[in-house]
């Protein structure tokens, strides 16, 4: 049987906002096991990217359990969850979200400075990275010199570039043309397929859920049965 | 290993504008302070180059100055004779001297400002080991004439080689000048010490005597002798301490100025802080990113911590050029002492410089913190909404 990934039990997360008490996910159950490729689909605002936070240890759940690679994120403190996080997780943003000073190679190089691999060493695997991702002749570029879809692809090269059990993606595609996205979806879908990475993505685009092996579906706030899709959903 | 260097350097390149003008308002608070050390600096090394350990200045008992000192010939009779006194062939090292100001009209001052005259004799000029004639001839014995310091010749247009000084009962001519290498001697007017007294109508009323002990160890000796001895009613302490103690006309100007410059730095930090946290307000979603990597909140606080440092610090390295090129730049400052000018050169040493960088790196430590703390402390979800 594989490895499960991410397990989360009766997982809530409620905040007040403006003197609102909001109810951002509510009492989820979901499992992903190595090698899945799951697309957290749903409405705005229906809890997939909370879910993803959650999964990231970027936030803290109200209450429920949470275990991400057999972990507890729960017990960890502030330091050690950012070393979790650096070892383990390979986040991939909306907006690229690219330091603007450094060049594609110094982005993808970021990650491994937690790491005790020599300067080298991490050049080598950031230069790997970004050959995989197609920009192997972008290495020096500036963010602002590439394009939307290139700079989604040293955003990819960073996520992968610490090798992570777990890579998840917030609206990979939001900001894309169609053709862009589409390069940006093939090269999740290699990374799950030739490199067997688990990937957990949170889109609202159909057509961006078919590159996924399974897709899940939110409404408000409430994770709805495998295959179960909302009434409204076309 | 942390957050690269680069990412701050790069970042303080990028908004250049707001770096340069932060880094100016560091730079002339650092060039205020400096330039005051520079000068208290300069008006020490004056002093200290000044008398000769091995010589003891004797002036009447309770007087602090040459000035408000009187010494009769009688008393400078007594002296001559006492053991312990080098000698300088068969006459005793022993200078009868007369102080008194005179009012030149110099560079700065047209109204006129105060330069210390001395009468001495032949043996008096001896006495002063680094006194070197830089032009001209000494005064003649008798003789309406005088020898400027080189500082005086430089800051007092009617006091230069031929020129004639009017004061006393007639002209005196200036036939030559002296250089005293850093000491206060360059600030001073020397003349024949019967000419200036009789011109003075002070025959007998003197200012002080100078003694050269035979060696170091005979100094104490001396010095308590000449205290203990009521008869002669006289105080006497070595030639150094006493313009070393004169170095408190420099102390009103140092606290002066480290005043400004505190105040100046209160501003600056002001600057740098706004500064840093217009740079954290602005960088929000890459402190986000960033703890998403997994850099830790310390690792934030001292990235934006050291950036802050390293903007203060070219404020620091620009301020210390800024003041570079005072060094040696001769000024005059009033003595409360003496009640004349001393002339004496800015001095910008290593030292200074260093203070200079210290203390804009406290102004940078202090303006970043706050700025620093708050980067670390955001929350990352809050950080990775704010664009």
């Amino acid at each position: 049987m594989a490895e499960t990934v991410i397990e989360t039990h009766q997982l809530t997360k409620e905040f007040v906002r403006d003197a609102f008490h909001v109810v951002a996910l509510k009492e989820v159950d979901i499992t992903v096991v190595r090698g899945e490729f799951v697309a957290l689909m749903g409405p705005s605002g229906s809890g997939k990217s909370t879910l993803l936070h959650l999964i990231a240890a970027m936030d803290r759940p109200t209450s429920g359990e949470i275990l991400v690679l057999g972990q507890n994120l729960r017990s960890l403190n502030d330091r050690a969850i950012a070393k979790w996080r650096n070892a383990h997780i390979g986040f991939i943003f909306q907006s690229f979200n690219l330091i603007p000073v450094l060049s594609a190679i110094e982005n993808v190089e970021l990650p491994l400075k937690l790491t005790n691999l020599s300067k080298k060493e991490r050049l080598e695997h950031a230069t790997t990275a970004l050959q995989l991702v197609g920009l192997g002749d972008r290495l020096h570029h500036l963010p602002r010199q590439l394009s939307g879809g290139q700079e989604q692809r040293v955003a990819i090269a960073r996520a992968i570039v610490t090798d992570p059990d777990l890579v998840l993606a917030d609206e990979p595609t939001g900001n894309l043309d169609a053709g862009s996205a589409q390069e940006v979806l093939t090269l999740l879908s290699r990374l799950n397929k030739e490199f067997a990475k688990t990937i957990v993505m949170v889109t609202h685009d159909p057509h961006a859920a078919h590159f996924a092996t399974k897709a899940r579906h939110l409404e408000k706030a409430e994770l709805l049965p495998e295959g179960q899709v909302p009434a409204d959903w076309k | 290993m942390a957050i690269p260097v680069s990412y701050n350097l790069r970042n303080l390149v990028v908004r250049k504008t707001t770096t340069i003008v932060t880094a100016l308002g560091i730079a002339l608070t650092v060039a205020v302070l400096l330039a005051v050390l520079a000068l208290v600096n300069g008006l020490k090394t004056a002093f200290q180059s000044s008398g000769n350990p091995l010589q003891v200045l004797v002036m009447r008992k309770g007087s602090n100055a040459e000035l408000s000192s009187g010494v009769t010939r009688a008393v400078f009779q007594d002296l001559k004779p006492m053991t312990g006194i080098a000698r300088d062939g068969n006459e005793p090292m022993a200078s009868l001297e007369m102080v008194t100001v005179i009012n030149l009209p110099s560079v700065d001052s047209p109204a006129g400002m105060n330069v210390t005259l001395r009468g001495l004799l032949p043996m008096g000029v001896k006495m002063r080991d680094g006194l070197k004639l830089q032009d001209g001839r000494w005064f003649g014995a008798g003789q309406r004439e005088v020898v400027v310091g080189k500082s005086v010749a430089k800051r007092y247009p009617g006091a230069r080689l031929g020129q004639r000084l009017k004061f006393g009962r007639g002209e005196w001519e200036v036939v030559g000048v002296m250089d005293g290498g850093q000491s206060s001697i360059n600030s001073e007017i020397f003349g024949d010490l019967n000419q200036i007294s009789s011109d003075f109508n002070r025959p007998d009323g003197l200012s002080s005597v100078l003694l050269r002990a035979t060696d170091e160890a005979t100094v104490p000796a001396l010095i308590n002798t000449l205290n203990d001895d009521r008869r002669l009613g006289v105080t006497a302490q070595t030639e150094k301490s006493y313009y070393e103690s004169q170095t408190s006309s420099g102390a009103v100007l140092q606290y002066l100025g480290i005043f400004i410059s505190i105040i100046m730095a209160v501003g600056s930090s002001f600057a740098a802080m706004n500064t840093m946290y217009a740079a954290v307000a602005r960088r929000a979603r890459e402190i986000g990113t960033l703890r998403v990597l997994g850099f830790s909140k310390g690792g934030i606080l001292t990235s934006f911590l050291l950036e802050s440092l390293l903007l203060s610090a070219i404020g620091g390295v620009v301020g210390c050029l800024l003041v570079l090129p005072l060094n040696n730049l001769t000024t005059g400052v009033g003595s409360f002492v003496t009640f004349s000018e001393i002339a004496f050169n800015f001095r910008v040493s290593p030292g200074i410089m260093l203070t200079g960088i210290v203390f804009a790196l406290i102004m940078g430590m202090l303006g970043g913190l706050f700025p620093a703390r708050s980067a670390a402390r955001k929350e990352i979800l809050m950080a990775l909404r704010d664009i």
